[in-house]
């Protein structure tokens, strides 16, 4: 069996979805190891025992929520000193890809990184990139060891397996000199209620939109729905809306029940990073547009007019 | 102080992209200056007005990438370095930093600025790469830098707000497309960039081994597409046709 890390993120003491969903591939193509690092990783190597992790290794060292990148990075080092994997897994968020980075270039070994699949053939690993917009995929053979592959999150569904994981200290001393890009203060801001990547519903606006003035509109459906906000790069790039929001290639892919786009053409760039929901439904003023071809329901006209009917509708229908 | 900006001559992104017969990503029609690294290069230049000091464009790419430097030369850099070398050519991101840290190293830079990912290989690993080459921290994701004297600091976007990350340069940083609106380059500038350096530096300069490549591509595969549904004009039953499908979806 190929030995495989999955090297678990945790975001304020929570294990990141991106994680579980690493874990159901994962364990099809091997042994699991599981490394989370930072505050709740003791808690987190429950549920990753849950998911498939035979072995987790933790250590709750207050450097890896502090410290960027760095202090993690040596201690994957460290570990991979002791025991070499066949296979790292990372996601393709923001916080695994800098680790990820690191590591390679610490180690001195290629990686694959936006891939939307992974299997083993003949011992080696394959991974499915998406490229020109999402329409090709490349297969890729991993050729370095440990083969090094940061996958996209929404790319698996997470599931539990069953399972108890044993839970190894991993015992690391944390360099002075990783301690150095510091984390001083987290700032939330209130704006977003349900998360982009989680939500049941998602409501993306571009350029149809007519300007950011226009976007409240999106929010008094998303409010009546239950769901987020989310943009196309068009309008993030022009300043509308923040990066925060932005779907797609470069941006967040999300797989909602429902993904309603409001204003936007459907560049490939866009659609890599929604294709996978459940339900599209397309609001545009061009019958043409690419985003029509791919949606479910595609509604013709002005979304400025469509979209306060809808919500209008939404809120007569719940009452 | 002296800032180095990475940059990356690119298939124009408002163009449509196009492929070779051999399913790779045509690079040869519009290219433009990657529009995340015309960002990065203004970040640069405001930081250079704030507090003095020098910005030096390097990228890696064929000859025909001084046309990218150039034009970050004419928003106002001061001098740029192009590694250029059949040798590299198809480079992985590993070889790509390696190659950057090689070169930047030279310059002994206070800080590097990188932007989060390029527009047409967005795998988002040069970076981080380049700053563990470096031996630097890396601040990254910023929508606002700030520097005083050795300290920087950045404001780093996250999904539901930002951080705060300090750090003391030498760093790397990598802006986002929000952190400044790049500038027009002047006619001045324009003129003033035809006369400025650009230093070629081949393989057998750098110092570093060519590696094995991180991967081999075996194959292309079209992805799944979706199936058209329908489309309807706005009129008196398309609200209740939507409706309808957000019931039949359990959202409503």
């Amino acid at each position: 069996m190929a030995k495989v890390w999955v090297y678990a993120e945790l975001n304020e003491g929570k294990l990141v979805p991106a994680t579980l969903e690493l874990m159901a591939k994962a364990r099809e193509l091997g042994d699991v190891e599981a490394i989370a690092l930072g505050a709740g990783a003791k808690a987190a190597a429950a549920t990753l025992g849950k998911h498939g992790a035979k072995v987790v290794h933790v250590n709750e060292d207050a450097a890896f929520d502090d410290y960027l990148a760095e202090p993690a990075t040596g201690a994957l080092a460290a570990l991979h000193k002791q025991a070499a994997a066949d296979l790292i897994l990372f996601a393709f968020t923001t916080d695994s890809r800098e680790v990820a980075g690191r590591f390679a270039a610490r180690l001195g070994v290629g990686l694959i990184s936006n891939a939307a699949d992974l299997d083993a053939k003949d011992g080696r690993f394959v991974a499915k990139v998406p490229y020109f917009g999402g329409a090709k995929l490349a297969s890729m053979k991993a050729n370095s060891k440990p083969a090094i592959v940061l996958i996209r999150p929404k790319s698996f569904e997470a599931s539990e397996s069953g399972g108890t994981a044993e839970v190894k200290e991993l015992s690391v001393s944390i360099e002075a000199g990783s301690k150095r890009a510091h984390v001083v203060q987290r700032v939330v801001e209130a704006s977003e209620k349900v998360k982009l990547e989680e939500a049941k519903v998602v409501i993306s606006g571009g350029r149809g939109m007519g300007g950011p003035d226009n976007f409240p509109l999106l929010e008094d459906l998303a409010n009546a729905l239950g769901g987020a906000v989310g943009a196309s790069r068009a309008v993030v790039d022009a300043g509308w809306v923040p990066y925060s929001m932005q779907v797609g290639q470069t941006g967040k892919s999300v797989r909602p029940g429902v993904y309603i786009a409001v204003g936007i053409s459907g560049a490939m760039q866009h659609t890599v990073g929604m294709k996978a929901s459940k339900v599209i439904i397309a609001i545009n003023k061009d019958a043409e547009a690419p985003i029509m071809k791919m949606a479910d329901l595609g509604v013709v006209g002005d979304a400025l007019k469509i979209v306060p009917a809808l919500t209008a509708a939404v809120k007569a229908k719940k009452r | 102080m002296k800032i180095v900006v990475t940059v990356k001559q690119v298939p124009d992104p408002n163009s449509s992209l196009s492929l070779e017969a051999d399913n790779s990503l045509s690079r040869e029609k519009e290219v433009v200056l990657d529009p995340g690294d015309e960002c990065g290069v203004e970040e640069a230049l405001q930081l250079k007005e704030a507090h003095g000091g020098e910005v030096v464009l390097v990228s890696m790419g064929p000859e025909r990438a001084k046309d990218a430097i150039r034009k970050g030369l004419s928003m106002g850099a001061d001098r740029g370095i192009l590694i250029t070398d059949p040798q590299l050519a198809g480079a992985d991101a590993l070889l790509t930093a390696r190659a950057l840290a090689a070169a930047i190293k030279a310059e002994a830079a206070d800080l590097v600025i990188c932007s989060t990912e390029s527009y047409d290989g967005s795998t988002g690993m040069v970076p981080p790469m380049l700053a563990e080459l470096l031996g630097v921290p890396q601040l990254t994701f910023a929508k606002k830098v700030e520097v005083d004297g050795s300290t920087v600091k950045v404001h780093r976007q996250t999904a539901d707000g930002y951080q705060v990350l300090e750090a003391s340069t030498p760093a790397l940083i990598t802006v986002t497309a929000g952190i400044a609106e790049p500038r027009y380059a002047s006619l001045k500038g324009i003129m003033a960039a035809r006369s400025k350096e650009i230093k070629q530096v081949g393989f057998g300069d750098l110092g570093i081994e060519r590696g094995e490549s991180a991967e081999t591509i075996q194959g292309v595969t079209n992805a799944e597409t979706r199936k058209a549904g329908t489309v309807i004009e706005f009129d008196g039953t398309a609200v209740e046709r939507i409706i309808q499908v957000l019931t039949e979806a359990k959202v409503v």
